[in-house]
């Protein structure tokens, strides 16, 4: 049972969720809204849960409490008289092909062309004819500015390009949402800028996104809401400006002194 | 352009880079006399080697050259290829089988498969043969129906594992058990992020599986593979447990006996097994080089496209 009417704007509902890795309790009691055309930027120090939060949006981590909405899509179950039964996992595949990922590890598939990687879901899990979904991928490079490197391996790719390839192939399935976990982390510094510029590009087209990111600038330049987490909670929530500036928890000022 | 590093030695001992002379080093190389050594001591033994196989009578060449394309023996090697073929496709769907059960999250399952690897891979590949040559006087009929219930159809069991099916029997599931540990170390090989990803993109487990994990595992997989296959080509020369008797190496004997003339038909039957060896050694590798794409650093299409990204 919900207690109150949710938002109508809202495309994101975590409530209560909470999540156990045996015994240690890495989620306690997250709640958290994010509008449609909201980019919601999650900073906080590592161990905070803000990774696994990300992760259970999609339920590539089952929750062990809560319940997490995406769109009209209950993430993982069905309810039926207020018990939940587990999806199968086909059905799960429907709920996460509205909701694109970004690794920090990149994870392109090593064994295909850029292109092909972007091609893959659309055809094979969309059943998008292959010529159609060729031409979009190669669109989708263009955008990330990649369209002269469609048949390159991704090993043949620095890491900046990989991540923007890693871009393009969430969005090839038109989600509702994106997911980024850390996406600049594992890069070298002078390739961050590239794959910041994609997401700047995608948040100002509408693109409602939840950011997990040590990067204090793209918060404050793009996001419309800062997250800040630390042990399993979220501590503050806020317009960046104001968490950056005038940050009210001893936490997120000890945090973001040692980050700005 | 001079970005992208030096890409090739110049032959030249010294060259001009804008307008600056770099003098490049020339130094002696160490020398290595024990190598030397070395190599005359195996040239030596090759030509001992040489010369000892083209005068020594008792290598009956003209034996060997007599039987190594007699029909009964090209007729022999048919049937050891047609058995490593076979064993090994039978043994492949098994391990295939087995492999996805062993990391399936069914108990059952993982102990089904534990317990087959334990069984085939614990006995004797000849105790196995000999047993599924034996298995008619175990089972001396087979019958289809329910259990405690009504028979449908019954089947002499000599009439349906004939001595090609029990060697075909007892060579692919004593293979499969091997296999299969060798198709779960492929499949544990493919890194824990390419599962999710593919996830997120909400493909369905089996194309994850068939499209993403195992064209990568095949990298993995292929080369003990490959190792197998020879290795089974060779124990098809264990049939006569059964007894088979149309392999290579049965034929090869018999007629030796014949002749009172081993050393000649080894010979001829060691020649055929290195030739289909080498066969498929080349097939290995061609196979190998399909699966290495995007792993070994090759451009297999390259394109102007391509190749501008490298620069």
């Amino acid at each position: 049972m919900t207690g109150s009417q949710p938002d109508a704007s809202a495309l994101v509902r975590i409530e209560n969720v909470h999540k156990f890795f045996g015994s240690a309790h890495v989620l306690r009691g997250i709640d958290l809204t994010v509008r449609l055309g909201e980019v919601a930027v999650v900073i906080g120090p590592s161990g905070s849960g803000k990774s696994t939060l990300l992760r259970c949006v999609n339920h590539l981590e089952t929750i062990s409490a809560g319940r997490i909405h995406v769109g009209d899509d209950l993430i993982g179950y069905r309810e039926i008289d207020g018990k939940l039964h587990d999806l199968p996992h086909g059905s799960i595949a429907l709920q996460r092909r509205k909701i694109g990922m970004v690794f920090q590890q990149f994870n392109l598939f090593p064994h295909k062309t850029a292109l092909d990687n972007i091609a893959e879901a659309p055809v094979h899990a969309k059943g998008i004819a292959k010529k159609d979904a060729r031409r979009r991928a190669l669109e989708l490079l263009d955008r990330v500015g990649l369209a002269s490197h469609a048949t390159h391996y991704p090993a043949q790719l620095s890491g900046g390009q990989q991540q923007r390839v890693a871009i393009a192939r969430a969005l090839a399935m038109d989600p509702a949402l994106m997911l980024f976990d850390e996406p600049t982390s594992a890069l070298d510094p002078e390739l961050v800028g590239d794959v910041l510029d994609v997401m700047k590009d995608l948040a100002r087209s509408g693109m409602t996104m939840i950011v997990v990111t040590h990067e204090i600038g793209f918060a404050r330049e793009v996001g419309d809401s800062l997250v800040f987490m630390d042990e399993g909670v979220v501590v503050e929530r806020g317009a960046p400006r104001d968490v950056l500036g005038n940050p009210q928890h001893a936490r997120t000022r000890e945090f973001l002194s040692k980050v700005l | 352009m001079s970005e992208g590093g030096v890409t090739a030695v110049p032959v030249v001992s010294e060259f001009t880079a804008s307008s600056q002379k770099i003098e490049l080093i020339s130094a002696t190389p160490v020398r290595h006399p024990g190598r030397w050594v070395g190599v005359a001591v195996i040239v030596l033994a090759c030509i001992l080697l040489i010369q000892s196989l083209a005068t020594n009578p008792n290598y009956h060449w003209d034996t060997v050259a007599t039987y190594i394309l007699d029909v009964h023996v090209v007729q022999a090697v048919g049937w050891t290829l047609l058995l490593t073929v076979a064993s090994m496709i039978l043994a492949t769907a098994l391990a295939v089988a087995l492999a996805l059960m062993r990391v399936s999250e069914n108990p059952v399952f993982q102990w089904t498969s534990w317990a087959w690897v334990w069984f085939f891979r614990g006995t004797p590949v000849y105790t196995q043969l000999v047993f599924w040559g034996l298995v008619a006087v175990l089972y001396p009929k087979i019958t289809l129906g329910v259990p405690f219930g009504p028979e449908l159809l019954q089947f002499d069991t000599q009439d349906l594992i004939t001595a090609g099916v029990a060697a075909l029997l007892g060579l692919g599931l004593n293979e499969s058990a091997y296999l299969a540990e060798i198709f779960r170390a492929g499949l544990k090989s493919v890194g824990a992020g390419q599962m999710e990803a593919a996830e997120a993109l909400g493909l369905r487990k089996s194309k994850i599986m068939w499209r993403i994990v195992l064209p990568q595992a095949m990298r993995v997989i292929i080369p003990p593979t490959g190792n197998e296959a020879i290795g089974m080509l060779k124990t098809t020369s264990l049939v006569l447990a059964i007894p088979f008797t149309m392999d290579l190496t049965f034929v090869t004997n018999s007629a030796a006996n014949r002749l009172y003339l081993p050393i000649p038909l080894l010979i001829v039957a060691a020649s055929w097994y290195l030739l289909i060896t080498s066969i498929l050694m080349v097939g290995q590798h061609f196979i190998e080089r399909h699966y290495g794409k995007g792993f070994d650093g090759r451009i297999l299409a390259p394109t102007d496209s391509a190749l501008e990204g490298r620069r």
